[in-house]
């Protein structure tokens, strides 16, 4: 009789353990896992629990047995099979760690089998979803991953010239003499300015100018007043703008303001700061092919690609894009991250969604790439 | 805590003293720097107090005797006040003027402005001495802008309580604009940058290459003819059959240039800041 309870305990505590392992919920978070074994993976004995598999191996960073669950092996080696997952050049997805996913089948036969999958990410600009479409096929009993060539740009050893531009600041000490070095700020200015309300609140958005004849760092700040003069109030641009600005160069810009509708505000005060800081003309960046495009979903995305022009690697890109409508009104301002970096003259795609009551009235857009750049931010 | 009481001795004195005030001898006003003798009537010893701005002292003294006061002590001009107690305490009061023009304080506004712009640059110079004290007498400053070899203005004006002041018009060249404001041998040097205004006339040209069409300006000016400073952006937009392409390009030695990513027929425009460039038609590849 009193081994009974001891029994019952370790009887529960291994059934415990083996739900815990066999069980991965393939969107559950992982905490304080950065690698190790899942030694009691289940056998993949369908399409969506061999790509489950392979998604939760690479979300514990197991790579070689998530490398193992590919079908080509041979095609893609493991490094950059792991790239792919990793990132390289110190993109955002070297930053970035898979949170979850969803899977959801397109297409299964006996042999093959068509899935796509939502991954979610959490990077330091905040959560990113992937959308990605992933090909199966069946070995044997069991079903494999049939991994994409990598589509990592390989640039060759190459002397880019470059005329290199920057700007450098002097500034005088404290023991200058009185109006000797004084350098006025930079002047910009704000050429457009929307209120509106949008889901999650109201947002302030439209253009700024550098009108100058030297770069600009800027940042627009607004404050919402009520009828009283009150402040309810006061958020800036944050990274929804191209801080940057080269001389007659144009950013679209956005201020957020969550949980705060326009029927309560009065008045805007609009602030913008320049500085005149130290700033390189390098590296241009074309944005090519923009177009607007429904995804996979029927949502309006704009699409395009970024083109690195210079000679030195972005690593994380940043598109802007201001969207006008008919009257060239600046309808919205999107965003979004790059996470892979642009090599040296090579490309990458990028996509922007367009909210759903805003695309249909969308008829033309400017885009701008902010660009983050190890050792010059 | 010994100045405030050495203040409040003073000012105690100081309401004591107004009946006996002409028994000191000082000068109406001094000149900051120099020294300052004042007699004093009477016989025997004194307590010697001086008020002024940024000083405060206290001496014993023999009454009748002329009291040096140093130029150190001097230095800053405004009013002074003499306070001697003996029995009972008498006071008086001099001014000191700020000494002969030492330096020029000069202010010129904007560090950048474009060219030919009329009232744009404007200066205001205020004579010092040598002791920091703001010159208030009437002194005749010299006001010269040169751009180049090029004389822009050459003019004086007298300070009005302390400060003379100019407005003019920039050059039509860019280039450094030399300011100067002269009083005799001491003179204040500063510079605005002139800078070319919007750009005038962009043209476009372009050609196709292996990866697409290469496109650049001609040197960008003014419409003045001023080179169009190096880093301003020149935004290109290629338009290929509903599909656009954009790339804001800095200008590098006069002249924007980019790659754009387009195979079929193309329009291709340019724009830097509110001015368009012509269209160029780029048949296909």
């Amino acid at each position: 009789m009193r081994l009974i309870l001891p029994i019952v305990l370790a009887a529960v505590t291994v059934v415990l353990i083996a739900v815990a392992l066999t069980s991965a919920n393939a969107t559950g978070k992982t905490v304080g896992i950065s690698a190790g074994s899942s030694f009691l993976t289940p056998k993949p004995t369908t399409p969506d629990q061999a790509l489950s598999n392979l998604l939760l191996n690479a979300k514990r960073r197991n790579w070689d047995e998530a490398f193992n669950s590919v079908s080509n092996a041979q095609s893609p080696n493991k490094k950059s099979f792991i790239q792919d997952w990793t990132g390289s050049y110190g993109s955002l997805r070297a930053f970035s760690a898979l949170e979850g996913y969803d899977i959801r089948p397109l297409h299964i036969t006996n042999d093959e089998a068509q899935m796509r999958v939502r991954l979610h990410w959490t990077t330091p600009v905040g959560p990113i979803e992937d959308v990605r479409d992933f090909r199966l096929a069946r070995e044997g009993e069991i079903w494999k991953t049939v991994w994409p060539k990598s589509d990592m740009p390989i640039v060759p050893s190459q002397v880019i010239p470059v005329t290199y531009l920057r700007w450098d600041l002097v500034s005088g000490g404290s023991d200058d003499e009185w109006g000797a070095k004084n350098i006025d700020a930079p002047r910009v200015r704000i050429v457009s300015m929307n209120p509106l309300d949008f889901a999650e609140g109201a947002v302030v958005l439209g253009e700024v100018v550098n009108e100058d004849t030297i770069p600009a760092f800027v940042n627009v700040t607004a404050t919402l007043v009520d009828g009283s003069g009150n402040a309810i109030d006061e958020e800036t641009s944050f990274d929804k703008i191209d801080h940057i600005l080269l001389p007659k160069q144009v950013t679209p810009y956005r201020i957020d303001f969550p949980k705060v509708k326009f029927k309560d505000v009065k008045n805007v005060r609009m602030n913008i700061k320049a500085t005149l800081v130290p700033a390189s003309a390098d590296p241009v960046i074309g944005v090519m092919n923009q177009k607007v495009d429904p995804d996979y979903q029927g949502k309006a995305v704009l699409r395009g690609d970024l083109f690195n022009e210079s000679g030195q690697t972005v690593n994380i890109p940043h598109v802007i894009a201001s969207l006008y409508d008919n009257n060239g009104k600046v309808l919205w301002v999107a965003d979004g991250y790059v996470e892979r970096a642009l090599l040296p003259q090579t490309s990458a795609p990028f996509s922007i969604e367009i909210p759903k009551n805003m695309a249909s009235k969308v008829q033309n857009f400017h885009v701008v790439v902010n660009q983050y750049s190890m050792g010059r931010n | 805590m010994r100045p405030l009481l050495r203040y409040g001795v003073v000012c105690l004195a100081l309401s004591l003293a107004p009946a006996w005030a002409q028994d000191i001898t000082a000068p109406k006003s001094a000149v900051a720097g120099e020294q300052v003798t004042l007699s004093i009537a009477g016989s025997g010893k004194a307590t010697f107090y001086l008020i002024g701005p940024g000083i405060s002292n206290t001496h014993e003294i023999n009454l009748g005797e002329e009291i040096k006061l140093r130029g150190d002590v001097l230095r800053t001009a405004g009013d002074y006040q003499v306070v001697v107690c003996g029995d009972p305490c008498k006071s008086a009061t001099f001014y000191v003027m700020p000494a002969k023009p030492f330096s020029i304080s000069f202010l010129v506004h904007p560090s950048r402005v474009p060219v030919s712009q009329s009232d744009a640059v404007s200066g205001v110079a205020f004579p010092f001495d040598q002791f920091h004290n703001l010159v208030l007498a009437p002194v005749p400053i010299s006001f010269q802008l040169a751009s180049g070899k090029a004389s822009l203005l050459n003019k004086t004006e007298t300070t009005k309580s302390g400060a003379a002041w100019f407005r003019t018009a920039s050059s039509k060249s860019a280039g450094p604009l030399q300011v100067t404001a002269a009083f005799q041998d001491i003179s204040a040097k500063r510079v605005v940058q002139q800078v070319a205004s919007e750009p005038c006339n962009l043209r476009l040209t372009g050609q196709r290459n292996a990866t697409g069409i290469l496109v650049q300006t001609e040197p960008v000016h003014d419409c003045s003819g001023n080179p169009v400073p190096d880093g301003t952006i020149v935004s290109f937009t290629a338009n290929a059959g509903g599909v656009k392409s954009t790339v804001d390009a800095p200008i590098k030695k006069g002249i924007a240039r980019a790659q754009m990513d387009a195979n079929g027929a193309a329009v291709i425009s340019g724009a830097s800041g509110v001015v368009m460039g012509n269209e160029l038609h780029m048949g296909a590849k």
